[in-house]
């Protein structure tokens, strides 16, 4: 049986956790590896990190903080967040992070979805979108966190991405983000079914409901969160037995 | 000591630290003597079929393989590791592999329902007592990667499958020889009992 995912996101600004975290019994809920093996004991499919950090030795604090989470972790995990050459994902690639999510890079540099692809392979190319609603019903795509309209329509983007070789797009919807009030479940379903690879929904998520619709209706492989789980709003445990009973295929 | 075979094949040191996790030392090596004298070697693996040979070639690890194999030395391959223990694959035409078991590597199909390349958990139907699944759980959950799938030629040597569409030989075991599809090292508990267990399995003489 093959499952749908559920993946905790990360904040990380340099080499440290910054949303607030509420495990019980962490010693230290900054510590990326502390978090991480955590969400793997809550149930989490896969973890992945986003990279916030502005200086620019951020380089250095990324590469160490995947040699400490490889070495303790043993669920998939995947690092986003000022990647922008081929060197870069061989460097967190070898130090045992086993995807590199692209953005803002990808879109200035189209090149770098294939190169990379064609070096290390399709598995471990995730293209992040970040799309935004039009008035007429379509999306655009946006880089740098968002801040920049690039006038590209995200539908014709995740097929750009996929024939040049990603492995997964990881679809956030900028109109949903931070709003709990659900995945926008049509711009889901719009790429999910228009690309054959795996699309993980994300932004919007505030129920188990929300999920459900995702991973259904949406056509999405996997959903992301971040909040939700690092304030307990929702138990990954309660999240999955809820989804299996609703006839998800999911991982218990 | 764990020899992990070293051929520039992306991922490998994710291997390297689950063993040392759970308290076995490895160590990466293209050294046709310390391979040979190894207790444990691991095949890693991560690219294409074509490349992962040619390079295995221009290190001759080829005969190395072999040899260790031959030796009785128990030996582990993971995802494409597992692939080229055999014949062939679709992905590179014409391109030979190690051969050491029989049977080919196919195409996942696309016209399925289902998302190629397989990335993820899927559960594991366990056949014909695998040393490597001793104490684990029929139907456990372990972690995927693969556009390519094996079909084993003995179904005997099989140890665990999997549907994706098509039935997935996850795992073999062949007196010392031992693959799996998925990544162990990438399957939490379950995962890291897998490599346990191999790393108690003995010296088959």
């Amino acid at each position: 049986m093959h499952t749908k995912r559920i993946i905790p996101c990360l904040d990380v600004n340099n080499g440290r956790v910054v949303k607030g975290i509420n495990f019980v019994n962490l010693k230290d809920a900054g510590d990326p590896v502390s978090v991480a093996a955590a969400y793997d004991k809550a149930g989490a499919d896969e973890v992945v990190f986003l990279d916030i950090t502005a200086s620019s030795d951020h380089r250095d604090t990324v590469v160490d903080m995947v040699r400490d989470v490889a070495a303790n972790v043993f669920i998939p995990f995947t690092v986003g967040g000022g990647i922008r050459t081929v060197d870069d994902f061989r460097l967190l690639l070898r130090e045992g992070a086993d995807k590199i999510s692209i953005n803002s890079s990808a879109i200035d540099n189209p090149d770098l979805i294939s190169d990379a692809a064609l070096k290390f392979g399709s598995q471990c190319v995730v293209v992040a979108i970040d799309a935004k609603r039009n008035d007429d019903g379509t999306w655009n795509i946006y880089k740098h966190g968002g801040r920049i309209d690039c006038g590209i329509d995200a539908v014709e983007w995740a097929i750009e991405a996929e024939k040049r070789g990603a492995g997964e797009i990881l679809l956030t919807s900028m109109d949903c983000d931070g709003t709990k009030a659900g995945y926008d479940i049509e711009l889901t379903k719009a790429i999910s079914s228009s690309v054959k690879i795996p699309v993980i929904a994300s932004g919007g998520a505030g129920t188990k409901e929300h999920f459900l619709e995702a991973l259904t209706t949406g056509g999405a492989e996997a959903a992301l969160a971040a909040s939700l789980f690092h304030y307990k709003e929702l138990e990954i445990i309660d999240l999955k037995k809820y989804l299996r009973d609703n006839n998800v295929p999911i991982r218990l | 000591m764990v020899a992990v075979i070293d051929y520039d094949a992306g991922n490998l040191k994710s291997v390297m630290k689950a063993f040392s996790y759970i308290g076995e030392e490895a160590f990466l090596t293209r050294d046709y003597k310390e391979i040979l004298k190894a207790d444990k070697v691991v095949l890693p693996g991560v690219g294409s079929f074509y490349n992962a040979m040619s390079e295995l070639k221009k290190y001759e690890l080829d005969k190395a393989i072999k040899d260790v194999c031959e030796k009785g030395t128990p030996f582990l391959g993971i995802c494409l590791g597992l692939q080229l223990l055999f014949q062939g694959s679709d992905e590179s035409p014409g391109c030979e592999g190690l051969s050491l078991l029989n049977g080919f590597i196919h195409k996942l199909p696309e016209d399925k329902d289902l998302k190629v390349p397989n990335i993820g958990w899927n559960s594991i139907d366990l056949c014909n007592e695998g040393r490597l699944f001793k104490g684990i759980d029929d139907k456990s959950f372990v972690y995927f990667v693969h556009s390519y799938y094996l079909e084993a030629a003995d179904e005997s040597i099989v140890r665990a499958t999997c549907d994706y569409g098509v039935t997935v030989h996850a795992s073999i075991e062949k007196n010392n020889i031992f693959a799996c599809q998925f990544h162990p090292e990438k399957s939490s508990g379950v995962g890291l009992n897998i490599l346990k267990n191999f790393s108690e399995i003995d010296y088959a003489h």
